[in-house]
């Protein structure tokens, strides 16, 4: 088989779910499911069917029919929104989990870094850390042997290599499992978004060490949501969505596709079945927008510029009282922060059924440059009655022109932080002032 | 995992190092849903056998990290069950011990059985553990529960060095049949395995059996001639049916090999090393079964 490395063919994998929550008529039909259910469950597990507590309620397909090969020495990107199924493909083809049906073929040893650090122990030093870590990556111990050093230098932490890892910082840790990571050697790598680690300097280290791996000839299927990361480090790029290709073909090709389809990061999303809405029994998610003051839907504003984040929601039961919030989580799955109803009007007071939109405004000037994903939610208030949570529901860019009159001012260089707020600042000056506690000044 | 090798696996050495672009790759593997009852891939495991000793090294290193008393806690627990049970078996309720002192004759039991109960213990949770792992990185599950259960080893010799003190404080020579004592570890090691097999692949689904094991575990000490001697026993047929607790093969072959106890073993010896087996077997196929849904549910 020379020439291929990957062969996917209709690979497809189901979940079970489980029920949201189950609807009890009469106390006896609760006993009696509390009295039968372990029973039924004790006897799927002697039987040796797996299905945990989720039983088989609900099924989702993660994957459905996905067919692609890859050659050997391609790099190729793999992008979607989340809950596409890129994580599933990964799992499946590093072998972590099965698929329910069709196959894959693979020729050459396999090498994935699915999250970077799994295996780490806190107790151990770095330097026990590296063995470990590295035997659980699949790499021999005279390998390790070998590139101690190496993997060392490049985590930059060789002043606490002896120190156990529990008293290292987060940084430190991610660039230790980085440095074991990207060592390793096999013929097909597999990677899940671990450039989302560490300053943005060493993240660019890391891109930098994938670049070399690429161009040694080896395999490399790479997940991300970073699309400047996807179009530079790969050639063709295979874009899924709700557990199918949509498209497969050269980087820039499919990246616009995923930028314009709406499925990227998209600013609207709207459930027009009611019965696949997300939701419960009182409240059901019809629609999540983020638009510009103009309110026009925009996946891209200014950073200037104030944002409108809204849901329309059915409340199908009267007599509670709603809290429609948001959260908001950064590209590092930071939660930047939440967002909760303040509507006087409907302040603990129960709503008639209908159909409601819930509006927020983020002021212009506080978030930082960067795309920010929405979660809509719904809870009731006493009793507590969670209604929806759709995680990553939408998300949009804030970009920065650069004019100079955000909060970046003159400076056009990197600049980190979580939100960006622009404060007024003032200055004093005396021209002969010599500062605190220097009083000969005076 | 229905992952079929058509070739054989490269060697380890020549697997690190790093790939020519036109080499021919050695390995070609195919990824596809399993059914029902599959192979025990014991030559997959045979090759992680590095990272068997990685994770039993890590769980030796880490186990007494943070704790005043360190590997001192691997003697207290059987040397002071064995002080209660002299106390109160031994002294109180005189149970017979064999013409061998009782703190003696009860401690040459503990050790052994600590083992065993902890190696379950610790086995039977060593996936829910090290969930983490199974879920990002792929590897034969079956190295996690063997890694833990090889971890206690070391547990054992140091309350072994204790029963050989005690030994010479008391007197008592070891036999010749000391020599087989390995064989009766290996015993409670299969056992302690085997049960583990089970144990860990069911609390994957359902967590009831960490609830489960402590009831286990203390049933299996009563139905274990610990605190009183199998010689209670008497009746032939009755013997052997008692044995298929292969503990108690363990605890006899103990105490026959080192105190000299006259019960003449054998039979019961072979039937819990044949119930170990099953037991050992059964397990393991067990947990390959369960094994394809390990990541998704664990």
């Amino acid at each position: 088989m020379s020439g291929i490395a990957i062969r996917v063919e209709n690979l497809s994998k189901q979940y079970y779910i489980g029920r949201l929550q189950k609807k009890y008529e009469t106390l006896r039909d609760t006993l009696t499911d509390a009295l039968v259910a372990p029973f039924r469950r004790a006897g799927k597990l002697l039987r040796g069917q797996a299905t945990g507590a989720a039983e088989l309620d609900e099924a989702i397909w993660a994957l459905k029919d996905v067919s692609f090969e890859v050659k050997r020495g391609e790099v190729v990107g793999i992008i979607g929104r989340n809950g596409a199924g890129k994580s599933t493909l990964l799992k499946i083809l590093s072998r972590i989990t099965e698929p329910t049906s069709g196959f894959a073929d693979i020729y050459g040893r396999v090498g994935s870094l699915l999250e970077v650090g799994t295996g780490f122990h806190q107790e151990l030093t770095g330097r026990e850390n590296i063995y470990l870590n590295g035997a659980i990556l699949g790499m021999k111990r005279v390998e390790i042997d070998r590139k101690l050093d190496e993997i060392v230098a490049f985590s930059e932490v060789e002043k606490f290599i002896d120190t156990p890892v529990k008293h290292y910082s987060s940084g430190m840790q991610m660039r230790l499992a980085f440095a074991v990571a990207a060592h390793l050697e096999p013929e097909i790598l597999l990677v899940d978004e671990v450039l989302a680690v560490g300053d943005a300097r060493f993240q660019r280290k890391c891109l930098g060490k994938m670049e070399e791996v690429g161009k040694a000839g080896r395999t490399v299927l790479f997940v991300s949501h970073s699309m400047p990361a996807i179009t530079r480090l790969c050639e063709r790029v295979i874009l899924l969505d709700e557990g199918r290709i949509v498209a497969d073909g050269p980087a820039h090709q499919a990246v616009s596709v995923y930028m314009s389809s709406g499925l990227g990061t998209t600013a609207a999303r709207e459930w027009p079945d009611p019965d696949k809405a997300p939701g419960g029994e009182i409240a059901r998610l019809r629609v999540v927008r983020v638009c510009q003051e103009d309110g026009k839907v925009a996946d891209a504003v200014d950073i200037r510029q104030p944002v409108t984040v809204e849901m329309g929601y059915e409340v199908l039961r009267e007599g509670y009282v709603l809290l429609p919030h948001f959260h908001f989580f950064n590209e590092a799955g930071i939660h930047v922060f939440a967002a909760l109803d303040q509507d006087p009007n409907w302040r603990r007071r129960p709503r008639p059924a209908g159909y409601y939109v819930s509006r927020t405004w983020i002021p212009g000037n506080l978030l930082a440059e960067g795309t920010m994903f929405v979660t809509p939610a719904m809870t009731t208030l006493d009793p507590n009655l969670p209604q929806f949570y759709e995680r990553d529901a939408v998300a949009f860019q804030t970009f920065d022109t650069l004019d100079g009159d955000s909060a970046r001012g003159d400076w056009s260089k990197h600049l980190g932080g979580v939100i960006r707020p622009l404060l007024s600042w003032d200055t004093e000056f005396e021209p002969n002032g010599y500062g605190p506690g220097n009083d000969h000044g005076r | 995992m229905a992952v079929k090798e058509f070739t054989e696996p490269q060697p380890a050495v020549a697997a690190s190092a790093p790939v020519a672009p036109d080499e021919e790759p050695a390995i070609h593997i195919r990824i596809e849903a399993s059914k029902g009852w599959v192979s025990l891939k014991l030559r997959e495991l045979w090759e992680y056998r590095e990272l068997l000793y990685f994770l039993t090294w890590r769980d030796i290193k880490v186990r007494y990290k943070q704790t005043v008393l360190g590997a001192a806690w691997a003697i207290i627990q059987p040397f002071f069950t064995m002080v209660v049970f002299s106390l109160f078996f031994g002294k109180l309720a005189k149970i017979p011990s064999d013409g061998i002192p009782y703190p003696i004759f009860s401690y040459a039991a503990l050790v052994p059985w600590t083992f065993f109960a902890r190696g379950l213990g610790q086995a039977s949770n060593s996936l829910v553990s090290g969930s983490k792992l199974i879920k990002k990185v792929y590897f034969p599950r079956l190295a996690m529960p063997i890694a833990t259960v090889l971890g206690g080893v070391v547990d054992f010799a140091l309350a072994f060095v204790v029963l050989l003190g005690m030994m010479l404080a008391y007197r008592i020579m070891p036999t010749v049949n000391v020599f087989w004592l390995p064989l009766f570890l290996l015993l409670a090691l299969i056992t302690s395995l085997g049960v583990s097999l089970w144990l860990s692949a069911m609390n994957v689904q359902f967590r009831d059996v960490r609830y489960t094991v402590p009831f286990i575990t203390q049933f299996w000490m009563f139905a274990t001639p610990i605190a009183y001697p199998s010689s209670l026993i008497k009746d032939p047929l009755l013997r052997t049916v008692y044995a298929i607790n292969p503990m108690v093969g363990v605890i006899e072959g103990f105490r026959w090999a080192l105190l000299g106890t006259d019960t003449a073993p054998g039979r019961i010896i072979i039937v819990s090393s044949l119930a170990a087996l099953v037991i050992l077997i059964s397990g393991a196929f067990y947990f390959r079964r369960m094994e394809r849904t390990f990541a998704d549910v664990v």
